[in-house]
């Protein structure tokens, strides 16, 4: 989902730079607190950025040809936000622009839009909601996981739809660019809401008064 | 069912997808759709230059290095946590 350095042009690298800044401050923000309020967090908050660190690196050919990676953002998105993800991301993401030439810094701010604020936002919301409905845990995990995954794809392919509408238009050239990214990413949105899904049950397991604490469920 | 079995069951799922990703497309490049996308760009709109390069791009060696770099230290959190948590629920078993 990085675009790549100089594909965006001018005018949409400011507006998505505009987009996101604020959540990487609210961001940190959340995480000055964390580390302040409640220390007992901070080993979480570690492993959740770990997990993009890893999964986001983690480049899988597919049946298109090409490769692709997952977010890895599902976790600290149902953890701790969509503001706090997008912190996280950002310090991956300025390493990957800088010293692997993926992605770049004049498409950084479109970058850290979607996959820091929107996948992670769309994920957080649908595990607020299941959460309430009562649905097994495993479910709400896993679903909001692939949505974090799939939605910043969809994102990624709306930026580019936006700075280079084909000749139907925005619409058009959505298709084309989301259909690219679709296939390569299903299955792994799907293997990464596993994954998560596992290691969001052995958290519970292991660590439930730290869980029950964070989303305020403490009787 | 024991849950270790089930996370070993989900665990294999994960691996299953990865590796069947690869067999059924052994030749794929590693180049990545953010690349096959900047080719649409190029048809859909020819005249477009990109107008800001890469400060530095490493050789592919050189990628595939710092790649793995990422995930090792991603992975050393990772495992450490999950180290932590099972010398304290030793403890936390010891105690009682």
């Amino acid at each position: 989902m990085h675009i790549a350095e100089g594909f965006l042009p001018l005018v949409w690298c400011v507006f998505w730079y505009l987009l996101a800044i604020p959540f990487v401050i609210w961001g940190a923000r959340n995480v000055n607190r964390i580390y302040k309020d409640r220390p007992e967090q901070k080993l979480t908050l570690a492993v959740s950025g770990a997990f993009i660190f890893v999964l986001s690196s983690l480049k899988l050919p597919s049946v298109t040809g090409s490769s692709s990676h997952p977010t890895g953002t599902g976790l600290s998105a149902i953890l701790y936000g969509p503001a706090t993800t997008s912190l996280l991301s950002t310090i991956v993401l300025v390493f990957q622009a800088l010293l692997l030439a993926h992605g770049g810094l004049t498409t950084l701010g479109a970058d850290i839009f979607s996959m820091g604020v929107a996948g992670p936002a769309v994920g957080f919301f649908t595990f607020k909601l299941l959460r309430s409905m009562r649905v097994r845990t495993g479910i709400q995990v896993f679903a909001a996981v692939v949505l974090s995954d799939l939605v910043t794809y969809a994102v990624t392919a709306l930026q580019l739809a936006l700075a280079y509408p084909s000749a139907e238009g925005v619409q058009g050239s959505f298709v084309i660019f989301f259909g690219v990214f679709l296939v390569t990413q299903i299955p792994l949105a799907i293997a990464e809401g596993i994954l998560f899904t596992i290691f969001f049950d052995y958290l519970s397991r292991s660590r439930p008064k730290l869980l029950a604490q964070q989303f305020g469920e403490t009787k | 069912m024991k849950t270790s079995t089930k996370y070993i069951f989900g665990l294999l799922v994960v691996v299953a997808i990865f590796v069947l990703a690869i067999i059924v497309n052994p030749n794929a490049g590693f180049g990545g759709t953010d690349d096959l996308i900047r080719s649409i760009i190029q048809s859909i709109n020819p005249n477009y230059r990109s107008w800001f390069a890469s400060i530095f791009e490493p050789s592919p060696e050189m990628e595939t290095l710092l790649f793995s770099l990422v995930a090792a230290a991603g992975a050393f959190v990772i495992g450490y946590f999950l180290g932590y948590m099972r010398a304290r629920s030793k403890k936390q078993k010891e105690k009682d």
